[in-house]
């Protein structure tokens, strides 16, 4: 493959590394003199713009295909998880714009993109080494961004520990993929799935496999091993927060769909109620479980908005899961259509608890009292964020769990094995409803404190928070917008 | 049908919608958004109406389509709507109960655009559920309705209003959870490719998937038509909420509940319900009499209507499980009947007398003198409670009797226990109306005569319509019954009629 073709396949990663180095060189050669206010809208528009000229190389020039060792790989699916992780990243950038936190404007949004980067490298990889590598890419730019406060210590403390769980995390998932590149003496995915069809599930297989999902579930906070996401959520700066939530789930969902359903398609043995047998299924069933209910349950008891939404991210990962319990096209399609629907909303919602954080000094329940008087806009996105995550129709999210739990049941056919694990999300679901409506009720039902602070919300806010809304609503009202394309893209290659 | 009256009834589900926008977004005074919703509501009604009556004139077949988009292609659902007889009188009623609901509640002060664009909201769903013939659309108007009913209470409600409003909304969520898992299966075992209520209901369901899949679309439904044991966040939501909120709660909501029940539960799964009619059958008799005998002891006006109204809807369950034409007949007949009732119980406690006595409490009204102060009040009463208690001349007795009828011939003591029920009916509806309007007034503590505030012109007009509906389909219940019977007989009901006669 010539350095060419290679430019041409990696289009947006050259387009974000240049915007980075662009943010840092223009903050700190020309900005200096300005206001803070100004140059964080400065790099702001540089950074959505790279992400937005990535989005827009890739989806009428970047072309398709991939180099033999599976290091970079554009097929219809990738392509389409890949404009995900862009959009979800433009915004991101957009409603990190407001964040008053620090003077290194540049650095902040230089690390941004570079975790993009990551991200669209870990969504394109079929390599263990290089899925690693992007993997890790995205994880030590979201350690600093997380620890970009200075002044608070619980950014220092989260930082710390989401990197001491991150760095173990990554160990284990090293390990794995090391065990699968000597079981099978390749590194690239679709070889290793040749090589594990052909041997019996032995004891080193099932630990390599065990391994990687491990890896996998630190990075999307899975029970059992979500203990760093609340503590990190919480104490991030939270456009950081934010970020962390939601593009790089999107982008570990996509990956560990694609490593399970591709390098372990013939031992997935089954999670079917009373059926169970060895392979990856159990397990991830087993991660799914513990997942919904803890998440859920423990979501209740907050009295933080960026602790629920990590709760409800936790609860979220959970649902997800079942995508993967399906091990076919639609999983795979339906495992996309959630972590977008999912990740506009959670984007969303952190985008408004920043704004009510700058006004009234913090991010509890009781801070969100009678925002409706201050901001009915901001009330009302908050209103469609919040209802999209609990699954109320019109909004994305409901169709996104309809589709995830529809393709689980209808994996198994009319025995419908997997429907044991999708009363569970229903009924966890259920219980959402709950949690989600705590906020609102303070914002509609409560009464605003006489001394509240005024609202100062950016137009780069406003932007990517009508956007996110906007694409809320639309997806939850014409799913075939982003369905159609995933499952033409799908059936185009056949997982 | 004519397609003109076709766009007609299509046209109500927007039209509702984008009041509610109007009403929420344009810079309105308080009057204007009063008159806006008024508007809406009427060109709802008015709609239907024509809708309803080209339906009943044209004699085409029971079911007719208005509109099939395909919505989401992979997953073989579309953007369903039809109407049969059963739909229409749904319709007709939510467009009495909106336009009432919007007449009694014309003295709302505070938040009033949010109030009337919530309650658009949540009417523009239930119009929807009605008129939905795919399962998953149905579904998606049937959840868009919780959490505007959540807010009108929390926010305008009194009482334990923010207690009542959570309590609402779960018992909903949960009800519709039940209903997804069952609708998940029904969609897979049905082969995975059609949401088509009418496709579905010609499938053959295993056995074994219908026994199962049936208690849970049923009750899943039926927590929100109040079936006993789950029941209870009727008469606390009710009792909490704004006086048009109740009517609606009353009105239309319980009857989603009870119309997704038939629609769904006993059209698809016939096995299902042969399977589980004594079950439900017992719960259905054990609300009437439990729901009656609870009304009686109420020391709370609004209480009594709550309860009053989880008895009136155990006839409209007991009526489905009677699996013959004369009871299921009944049972929609009662879901219209009790709509019409209970918004006119309501209006009265509500807004006739809460908000000029400012009690609820049957002690203090007892004092007050009523019947003197409020005479339209007392004769609105008099004449819903009679209707309420089943009066010949009035719509709940056509609709209980056939219910009776429908029951004896399926399950003598089930009809037997339910007449129990109606007895006591008479006894707490007797014992609220001699209570509040014709006890002795104290010196002192009466509401002067004539009140500071007196019935307003909205009031009766409301009360008028409500009273004209109940009059005219308890003495000529045709007009009702010739839209619903034949609808028992579409396709839709083929399987459920095959098992009913095994």
């Amino acid at each position: 493959m010539s350095l060419l073709q290679l430019t041409h396949m990696a289009g947006p990663e050259v387009f974000l590394t240049i915007a980075a180095i662009a943010a840092l060189f223009f903050d700190l050669y020309m900005m200096q003199g300005q206001s803070l206010q100004m140059r964080r809208v400065f790099a702001a528009s540089i950074a959505t713009l790279g992400c937005v000229a990535g989005f827009f190389f890739l989806l009428f020039v970047g072309g398709t295909g991939g180099d033999p060792a599976g290091m970079i790989v554009l097929d219809p699916t990738t392509k389409i998880a890949k404009l995900c992780v862009l959009s979800v990243a433009a915004f991101a950038m957009l409603l990190a714009a407001d964040g008053d936190f620090t003077t290194h404007v540049g650095e902040y949004f230089a690390l941004l993109l570079m975790s993009t980067v990551g991200m669209t490298l870990m969504v394109s990889s079929e390599n263990l080494l290089m899925l690693f590598v992007a993997l890790e890419l995205a994880s030590l730019s979201l350690y600093i961004l997380v620890a970009f406060d200075k002044k608070s210590r619980q950014s220092a403390e989260a930082a710390l520990k989401y990197f001491l769980f991150g760095g173990m995390s990554a160990a284990f998932m090293l390990f794995g993929l090391s065990l699968l590149y000597g079981l099978s003496g390749s590194l690239e995915l679709h070889v290793v799935a040749d090589k594990l069809a052909h041997r019996a599930m032995d004891p080193l297989t099932l630990v390599a496999m065990v391994m990687v999902l491990i890896g996998f579930g630190f990075k999307v906070a899975v029970a059992p091993f979500h203990l760093w996401a609340p503590d990190a959520y919480q104490g991030a700066p939270t456009a950081s927060a934010a970020f962390v939530a939601t593009g790089s789930k999107v982008a570990a969902f996509f990956l560990m769909a694609k490593v399970v359903m591709l390098a372990f398609s013939e031992s997935h043995g089954s999670g079917d109620w009373r059926a169970f047998a060895a392979g990856w299924m159990p397990v991830v069933a087993t991660l799914a479980l513990f997942s919904m209910i803890l998440g859920n349950l423990a979501a209740l008891a907050q009295s933080s908005v960026k602790r629920l939404l990590a709760y409800s991210a936790i609860a979220n990962a959970g649902y997800a899961m079942l995508g993967l319990l399906a091990n076919n096209g639609q999983g795979m399609a339906s495992i996309l259509f959630f972590a977008v629907t999912y990740a506009a909303a959670t984007l969303g919602a952190f985008g408004v608890v920043g704004a009510v954080e700058r006004a009234r000094g913090g991010d509890k329940l009781s801070d969100f009292a009678g925002l409706h008087r201050d901001s009915p806009w901001l009330s009302f996105f908050m209103l469609i964020f919040l209802l999209s995550l609990a699954g109320i129709p019109p909004l994305a999210g409901f169709f996104g769990k309809f589709y995830l739990f529809a393709a689980a049941v209808n994996a198994g056919g009319a025995e419908m094995g997997m429907l044991w694990l999708v009363i569970v999300a229903v009924a966890m679901s259920a219980v959402s409803l709950y949690y989600y409506l705590q906020p609102l009720k303070q914002i509609y039902v409560m009464d605003a404190p006489e001394d509240a602070g005024k609202l100062n919300v950016s137009l780069a806010t406003w932007i990517g928070l009508i956007g996110l809304a906007v694409a809320v609503v639309v997806f939850g009202c014409a799913p075939d917008l982003l369905v159609e394309s995933l499952v033409s893209a799908g059936s185009g290659h056949g997982h | 049908m004519s397609d003109c009256a076709a766009s007609c009834l299509i046209l109500i589900i927007p039209i509702t919608f984008i009041g509610a926008a109007l009403i929420c977004l344009l810079r309105l005074s308080d009057a204007g958004a009063r008159r806006l919703a008024l508007l809406t509501a009427a060109t709802g009604l008015a709609l239907g109406t024509i809708g309803t009556i080209s339906y009943a004139t044209s004699g085409g077949p029971a079911i007719q389509t208005l509109t099939d988009v395909p919505w989401i292609k992979s997953l073989g659902i579309h953007f369903l709507l039809a109407v049969d007889g059963i739909s229409l009188t749904m319709v007709m009623l939510t467009g009495i109960a909106a336009t009432t609901g919007v007449l009694f509640s014309w003295n709302v002060k505070t938040r009033v655009k949010e109030f009337f664009a919530l309650y658009f909201a949540l009417i523009g769903g239930v119009y929807g559920v009605f008129m939905s013939f795919d399962l998953f659309l149905l579904f998606v108007f049937y959840e868009l309705a919780i959490i505007p009913k959540y807010f009108l209470i929390a926010i305008w409600g009194s009482g334990e209003k923010r207690y009542a409003a959570m309590k609402l909304a779960l018992y909903s969520f949960v009800g519709s959870a039940l209903v997804l898992i069952g609708m998940i299966g029904t969609y897979v075992v049905s082969g995975g490719e059609t949401m088509n209520l009418i496709e579905l209901s010609q499938f053959p369901f295993p056995e074994s998937f219908q026994y199962w899949a049936f208690p849970m679309v049923f009750i899943g439904f039926a927590v929100l038509a109040g079936m006993w044991p789950f029941h209870t966040w009727a008469p606390t939501g009710h009792a909490a909420a704004p006086t048009a909120a109740s009517m609606l709660l009353a009105g239309v909501v319980m009857k989603l509940g009870a119309y997704g029940a038939l629609r769904v539960a006993v059209t698809l799964f016939p096995a299902g319900l042969a399977e589980w009619r004594e079950v439900i059958g017992l719960l259905a008799v054990i609300g009437i009499i439990y729901g009656a005998g609870v009304a009686l002891v109420q020391r709370d006006f609004k209480f009594v209507i709550g309860y009053s109204s989880v008895s009136h809807m155990g006839f409209v369950i007991l009526g489905l499980v009677t699996l013959n034409e004369i009871g299921m007949s009944g049972a929609v007949l009662q879901m219209f009947s009790h709509g019409i009732i209970a918004g006119l119980l309501f209006g009265v406690v509500g807004r006739m007398v809460y908000d000029r006595a400012h009690t609820r409490q049957l002690t203090m009204l007892e004092c007050m003198g009523l019947a003197k102060a409020l005479p339209f009040a007392m004769v609105t009463f008099v004449i819903a409670g009679f209707a309420s208690m089943g009066m010949p001349g009035f719509s709940g007795f056509v609709a209980e009797v056939q219910i009776l009828i429908g029951a004896w011939h399926a399950s003598p003591k089930f009809a037997l226990f339910a007449g129990v029920g109606i007895v006591i009916g008479v006894a707490y509806t007797l014992r609220v109306m001699n209570q509040v309007f014709f006890g002795d007034a104290k010196p002192g503590r009466q509401l002067t005569v004539p009140p500071t505030k007196p019935i307003t012109i909205p009031e009766i007009v409301g009360s008028v319509m409500l009273i004209g509906c109940t009059l005219t389909v308890g003495l000529y219940p045709r007009i009702l019954l010739d839209l619903i019977v034949p609808s028992l007989h579409s396709p839709m009901f083929n399987a459920l009629w095959k098992e009913a006669a095994l």
